[in-house]
């Protein structure tokens, strides 16, 4: 089967265009997934607030709360709430860290 | 006295030093596979795989030593036997060259590359997805000359093609069922280019952008869930692979590969994926690959012009990748450095380099790496696409 430049040509541009059409296809879904995204973001703070009287408080993304060091100085304390979060595996903005006490 | 001359006589009619002296070209092969070695093992040119290919092409070339048959694959090819049949008659290399004929050590490989891989910054930046299907024009540059220049027929030159992808397991994948003569030489060319890249990009680079332009430092990232870092696999499997089938095996295992990692439930899997799983399939892939090297159909004049379209394909990707990242450039007001768009012939992550190198070069507080990475990484899916729409095209 031999194929003439014409035709070619033809194929090339079609397989550029199917190449585009593809991932264009994929910006779009992203961007869809983000709009979700952004919905859900702008729901939690509306259920947090509705239930703050009676819930614990509710800290900004970020944060790690109010942490009480007992017997730890803070250089202990941050190496300590790296390591926790290295071993979960989460980022340590997720974690939230009530108390630390040094055992003796 | 004369059986021990007789003897001596068999003895050396039946070595490959005899049979060397039939055909000058195997000493050829022999000496091209210690090149390639010497390439692999001391410049360094992705030694991974192109060791494996040269000592593939060293075995194959040894005269007796009968451990690939390109007869038996023929044979395969006109329907006269099926895998089974190699297994009776081939040797070792016809045995490990079933897994790339049937597309599995490719698409074992991709998996690996999945769990490899961050798709954080491309969902961050969806436009960079753009940019790597811009730097597909390679791939359709170089079927157009293959055709139009070297006269190649539509398969070869599509198989040829595809070396503008600058993906060595999607050029495999489809020169092995659209052209199986030319697999080696154009794994060869895509794994050597593909080690070149640091050379062959900046020259083209320098010469289409501005100074201006290469300074141009873009915003922080958006940070990236991890919901959507696990849908988005499973959402551009479906919506892929029903646009496009052909493309299911490869673009199916990339994202099963990156759904292992991002899901954080199957990390033994994601770890057996990226280092055991790959480095096992690496070894059958690059030797049985190089033993498709064999001296008759390797020493032609079309293995010459592979390998100068090979290098026009990855120019050609990276113009292309850099044309439109200059016309974003323009569009966003100089929010986006056009030095990313080159990142789109995928070579991950070498190509991404390329564009953080060249660009702090111009700039030295610009950090241009991860906002490459998403043009790098969708060029990987941008060539998978490339290569489902040519086996379609040409597989029938």
């Amino acid at each position: 089967m031999t194929m003439t430049i014409a035709d070619a040509l033809l194929y090339s541009l079609l397989g550029m265009a199917v190449v585009f059409f593809a991932l264009v296809l994929l910006i779009l879904i992203i961007c869809i997934m983000n709009v979700f995204k952004k919905k859900e973001v702008k729901a939690a703070p509306a259920v947090a607030a509705a239930a703050a009287p009676i819930a614990e408080p509710v800290y900004a993304p970020g944060t790690a709360g109010e942490l009480k060091l007992y017997d730890t100085d803070e250089r202990d304390a941050a190496m300590l709430m790296a390591i926790v979060a290295d071993t979960l595996g989460a980022p340590l903005n997720e974690l939230r860290f009530k108390s630390i006490r040094e055992l003796k | 006295m004369e059986n021990m001359l007789n003897t001596l006589s068999t003895l050396w009619e039946t070595s490959g030093f005899y049979m060397m002296a039939a055909d000058w070209r195997q000493l050829v092969m022999i000496v091209l596979a210690c090149v390639l070695l010497y390439l692999g093992l001391v410049k360094k040119f992705e030694p991974l795989l192109l060791v494996g290919i040269a000592f593939g092409m060293l075995l194959t070339n040894l005269p007796g030593s009968e451990m690939y048959h390109p007869e038996l694959w023929d044979a395969y090819i006109a329907g006269e036997i099926t895998f089974t049949g190699i297994i009776h008659e081939g040797g070792l290399l016809d045995i490990l060259y079933i897994g790339v004929k049937s597309g599995l050590y490719p698409s074992l490989i991709f998996m690996g590359v999945g769990a490899m891989t961050d798709f954080g910054p491309l969902i961050a930046n969806p436009k960079s997805l753009l940019l790597g299907a811009a730097a597909q024009l390679g791939i359709f540059a170089a079927f157009l000359m293959a055709i139009g220049i070297f006269g190649f027929e539509p398969n070869v030159a599509a198989s040829i093609g595809i070396i503008g992808g600058a993906d060595g397991p999607t050029a495999i994948w489809l020169t092995s069922q659209l052209a199986p003569d030319y697999l080696a030489p154009i794994a060869i060319a895509a794994y050597s280019y593909m080690a070149l890249i640091p050379l062959i990009q900046p020259p083209v680079m320098k010469l289409l952008t501005t100074k201006e332009e290469c300074e141009i430092k873009m915003e922080q990232l958006r940070p990236v869930s991890k919901t959507e870092k696990v849908l988005f696999p499973i959402i551009v499997t479906i919506f892929v692979c029903l646009l496009l089938p052909s493309v299911a095996p490869l673009l199916g295992c990339l994202m099963l590969g990156n759904l292992f990692k991002e899901s954080g439930l199957t990390d033994r899997l994601s770890d057996t994926a990226q280092n055991a799983m790959m480095n096992i399939v690496t070894i059958f892939l690059s030797t049985s690959v190089g033993a498709t090297a064999v001296y008759y159909r390797f020493l032609t004049p079309q293995t010459i012009f592979i390998i100068v379209l090979g290098l026009l394909a990855f120019e050609f990707a990276t113009v292309g990748g850099l044309l439109l990242g200059k016309l974003m450039c323009v569009l966003t007001k100089g929010k986006i450095n056009p030095l990313i768009g080159s990142a789109g012939v995928s070579a991950v992550p070498m190509a991404a380099r390329v564009s953080q190198m060249v660009g702090q070069k111009a700039n030295p507080s610009n950090f241009l790496l991860m906002h490459a990475m998403g043009p790098n990484v969708a060029g990987v899916i941008g060539s998978a696409v490339a290569a489902g729409f040519l086996l379609a095209v040409f597989g029938g």
